[in-house]
């Protein structure tokens, strides 16, 4: 295959991802690693490079769609990404440390986990629950845009939401993904904050979180520019399509191409870390 | 933003909530916006160059070699630009691309140092370390 060539398939293949992870909140990252591995045999760690600086490309460009929607908590955010940068930064160092059949096992793992923990029906009861005492003084309660108005919510939970947070970045770090699964999955679920509010949330954090550890994979060498081009590229024009299709679209058909998505990715990546063809 | 203030004044003021940081919000969704589209307008110039020159050559990223000292650092990556190289473009792009979220971060300490709010303050500015640190400490400085 010609670079022409490559470079063209790729930034298609990045476009259909970038817009997925868009619409799922996972953020383009967690699908390109598997599929430029399984697809295209590029390196785990240039795909882990190309897919970090996507990320970026993806949380950013999409960001200010979502503002406008008035949808993501900002103060929810800047608090959360306390834990998630120094996990990324704990994850970036790891990462050197880890084989590449261990970093697809784990990659694995996460997309089963998630898609397992996605599935579950949330709690009605946690609607009505006072909020955290916590969650009041750190002001994370907030309000969001619904049909005819708009709903308060208050939030849950927020040393459990912290720790998973810094879980969330640890795996961002040192899998070069938005780790959107997991920060939703935490927000949503542990914290009981409404997915559309979680989800566009979350994909603010997302590029704080991987530029906290971008400055180490571009030292190490991860990101080679003729691949992270048509990646990066590719991604950002699908998930600026996405972040427009996202307001419209239902939260329960979003949550099952969600679940599916991950399912695959997943099996796809433990199979390859368990028979070594990574 | 008429809305804006209807919904201000209907909120407790001892207790400011995520309406309230609209404006903060909007001003940095369109800095991230901003960010990322001239990032992009530059990794696309240096693809451009990139793919006139090496267009027919075959692709292998098979084997991982690690990328040379010029893409891994700001300075080798300003060098290469200078150089006139497409690849060299496409890294100082990524590199904006980089920038982009710490900016965020940045413009979130100056807008929470304007809602006098000195608790968000003091969170922005430990994210920021962080960030900071990893950039200068992981060895990608000048």
């Amino acid at each position: 295959m010609t670079i022409l060539e490559f470079t063209a398939i790729v930034a298609l293949v990045s476009f259909v991802a970038g817009l997925l992870g868009s619409l799922t909140g996972l953020g383009g990252g967690v699908v390109l690693v598997p599929l430029l591995t399984a697809l295209f045999h590029v390196d785990i760690r240039y795909a882990i490079g190309a897919s970090l600086v996507s990320v970026i490309a993806t949380s950013s460009g999409a960001a200010s769609s979502y503002v406008k929607e008035g949808f993501s908590n900002i103060r929810i955010g800047m608090f959360l990404e306390i834990a998630t940068t120094f996990g990324a930064l704990l994850g970036a160092f790891l990462a050197t440390r880890i084989p590449t059949s261990a970093l697809a096992v784990i990659f694995g793992a996460v997309l089963l986990y998630s898609a397992f923990v996605s599935r579950k029906p949330r709690p009605q009861a946690l609607r009505n629950l006072p909020p955290d005492p916590l969650a009041t003084r750190l002001r994370l309660n907030g309000r969001f845009p619904d049909e005819g108005g708009s709903r308060s919510y208050k939030v849950q939970h927020v040393p459990t939401g912290f720790s998973l947070m810094f879980g969330a970045g640890a795996l961002s770090g040192m899998l070069g993904i938005g780790s959107g699964a997991v920060k939703v999955l935490a927000m949503d679920q542990a914290m009981g904050i409404p997915f559309k509010v979680s989800t566009t949330t979350s994909n603010f954090m997302i590029g704080v979180t991987a530029a906290a550890s971008a400055g180490v994979y571009l030292n190490r060498g991860y990101v080679d520019p003729g691949l992270s081009m048509p990646v990066m590229l590719g991604v950002l024009a699908g998930s600026l399509l996405g972040s427009h299709l996202l307001v419209k679209a239902e939260t329960k058909s979003l949550r099952l191409v969600f679940a599916v998505v991950i399912l695959v990715l997943g099996l796809q990546m433990l199979y390859k870390g368990f028979w070594g063809r990574i | 933003m008429p809305g804006t203030e209807a919904t201000g004044r209907q909120r407790h003021p001892f207790q400011p909530q995520p309406w309230r940081d609209r404006r903060i919000e909007i001003i940095l969704g369109n800095l991230l916006r901003t960010g990322v589209l001239l990032s992009a307008a530059v990794v696309l110039s240096g693809a451009c160059i990139y793919l006139s020159r090496h267009a027919h050559e075959p692709v292998n990223y098979r084997v991982f070699r690690g990328e040379p000292s010029e893409f891994r650092t700001i300075a080798g990556v300003i060098q290469s630009v200078m150089d006139g190289r497409g690849r060299g473009l496409i890294q100082l792009g990524l590199l904006l691309l980089i920038a982009t979220p710490i900016a965020r971060v940045i413009f979130s300490v100056v807008g929470f140092t304007i809602e006098r709010d000195r608790m968000y303050v003091a969170f922005t500015l430990i994210v920021l370390a962080v960030l900071l640190y990893s950039l200068l400490g992981s060895g990608v400085g000048l």
